[in-house]
């Protein structure tokens, strides 16, 4: 079978602390994956070395069955394979268009032009349309720090999309947004992403969310997958819901 | 090539300015020459702030320039001033390349610090190089335009048009660099650098390829300001001359490429009537000044036309 992405016996020490222990996962096109776990479970960490950002103490990443092990993150980008961020990594201090722009020309070649202006009619058509896409046209011309936290996590999202990339890693998407927010952000971000048919690996704390949206759960706990399969057979797992939801439906039934 | 509205405005001036020259006295004349030499080497210093990067060691490249326009001419007999210059600009271009491969892996303070480490170590091989004058310096020699010579008193005011055009072509160049995705991507990596690497950039490749180009334009300024003094020495390299670029970069600003041409000339302005009327403690002066700039004008003087210019759209737009 033809994975997009698949890790074979990953493994990640910081010191004395293992983040990610005999990590195997296979990712087909097309699928929607959620990643759950609690603070600490190897996550992120796992996000951060697929996309290079983290060299793996062992073991293999294959990216469309190519190994991409030691490839910096602009190389796996390229590659395909995009990533938004738990806090959104914007350009602040620019307007919403020119972080898309910037995206946008980032995209387009390796070796940004001297001369030829950063503003041009097709880029700006093209980044306009990917702003209506997501529901933040009238944000365009605002500057990333007047624009509220919402808006900038689908910035964020927005600006890894523009690429057309075959994967996309969203860690968290819903971190910093309000209750009432997360459902209306995730059903934006999930239509669009469905549109332009990628691949999709979330990391989420939310289980109503994360089993609204994904066909398939990794629960990770101590940097290893606890469960993998579809997303209720994985909540229903009594090591599940005794490590990582646990918690999390205690709450809920305390508040109820 | 289509000119926009900014870079017509920037040529329209560079033309009165050049026809002023006609009229004002040489002191004035020889006044902007020297400022217009060193605005193209705080160019190169706005370059690399535009990236995030504040470098205090670009006296390295103004001296490079210098001097091989000085050496050029006293070694290899070559008196053209094109040439002269394009030796300047090369050799500094070479050296950045070579450099830059070091000093585009250190940020903020460090970045700062290697810069002003390079520029100290030329400064110290010119000091102890008997062969071309030590700390004297030497002099320059009379320059050439494609077989032209001009006499000793045409020399001047031909220097200052030629270093108008230069400066001129040079400021639509930068720019529509500034403009450019190129441009772009080096505020992009002072905004948020990880950002720019998962956008499939190398900010690395960015920043050398800016760290190389601010050489080559501060080169320029270093062979212009040869030619227009007739004499270099280590001084050119020296801490407080690229301190002096620094400061006239923080009083002009960083938002517009026209920033560093009026703050070098109104820097020269002011230290020139500030030696005249306080000769012992004129860096007072120029310190208060700064000062100033900093407190009320954080964004340089660059900022009091664009905010007019802001609050005349707004008052157009109201109505």
């Amino acid at each position: 079978m033809n994975y997009i992405l698949e890790t074979r016996a990953l493994y990640k020490e910081f010191g004395a602390v293992s983040a990610a222990k005999d990590v195997n996962v296979s990712i087909s096109k097309g699928e929607v994956v959620g990643v759950i776990g609690s603070n600490g479970a190897g996550k992120t960490t796992f996000i951060n070395m697929v996309t290079g950002y983290l060299k793996p103490s062992r073991g293999e990443i294959l990216f469309n069955g190519q190994s991409i092990i030691g490839r910096t993150p602009r190389a796996i980008t390229r590659a395909g394979m995009a990533r938004s961020f738990q806090v959104a990594q914007l350009f602040p201090e620019l307007t919403v268009l020119d972080n898309l722009l910037i995206a946008l020309a980032g995209a387009e070649s390796p070796f940004p032009s001297l001369l030829r202006p950063l503003r041009n009619e097709g880029r700006i058509a093209r980044a306009d349309a990917i702003l209506g896409e997501f529901s933040i046209l009238s944000w365009r011309d605002s500057k990333v720090t007047a624009v509220p936290q919402g808006v900038r996590k689908l910035i964020d999202i927005a600006m890894a999309l523009i690429g057309d990339p075959q994967m996309l890693l969203l860690d968290e998407p819903t971190s910093g947004v309000s209750a009432e927010e997360k459902t209306q952000l995730m059903d934006t971000v999930m239509q669009v992403v469905s549109r332009h048919q990628v691949t999709v690996l979330f990391v989420e704390h939310d289980m109503d969310v994360v089993r609204r949206y994904v066909s398939r759960i990794l629960a990770f706990y101590s940097g290893e997958v606890l469960a993998d399969g579809p997303p209720q057979s994985v909540l229903d797992n009594a090591r599940v819901q005794e490590l990582v939801t646990g918690g999390q439906r205690a709450h809920k039934r305390a508040k109820a | 090539m289509r000119l926009d509205k900014t870079e017509l405005m920037m040529l329209g001036v560079a033309v009165v300015l050049a026809t002023s020259g006609l009229v004002a006295p040489q002191w004035l004349v020889f006044l902007l020459t020297m400022a217009l030499a060193k605005s193209l080497v705080v160019q190169g210093v706005v370059m690399q702030m535009r990236a995030g990067l504040v470098t205090f060691g670009q006296g390295l490249y103004f001296c490079i320039g210098g001097y091989a326009v000085g050496m050029s001419g006293h070694f290899l007999t070559i008196s053209d001033l094109p040439t002269l210059l394009l030796i300047g600009v090369a050799s500094a271009v070479a050296l950045a390349m070579i450099l830059g491969l070091l000093m585009t892996r250190y940020r903020e303070i460090f970045f700062a610090m290697l810069s002003l480490a390079f520029s100290m170590i030329l400064y110290g091989m010119l000091v102890k190089s008997p062969g071309l004058g030590s700390t004297d310096g030497f002099n320059v020699i009379a320059w050439t335009l494609f077989g032209w010579s001009p006499a000793s008193g045409q020399a001047p005011l031909a220097l200052f048009v030629i270093i108008i055009a230069v400066s001129a072509v040079l400021a639509v160049l930068l720019h529509r660099y500034g403009h450019s995705s190129a441009g772009a991507m080096c505020e992009a990596i002072r905004e948020n650098e990880v950002r720019v690497e998962y956008l499939g950039q190398s900010p690395r490749w960015v920043l050398y390829m800016n760290y190389v180009a601010a050489a080559g334009v501060s080169a320029l300024g270093g062979g212009f300001m040869a030619l227009a003094a007739g004499h270099i020495d280590p001084e050119m390299a020296y801490w407080i001359t690229s301190g002096e670029f620094v400061f006239i970069a923080l009083l002009g600003g960083t938002s517009h490429v026209a920033a560093p041409i009026l703050a070098a000339i109104l820097f020269a302005v002011v230290r020139t009537y500030a030696i005249e009327l306080v000769p012992h403690s004129w860096q007072m002066i120029l310190g208060v000044t700064l000062l100033a700039i900093i407190v009320f004008l954080p964004k340089g003087l660059w900022s009091l036309l664009s905010g007019q210019a802001r609050r005349a759209k707004a008052v157009e737009a109201k109505a």
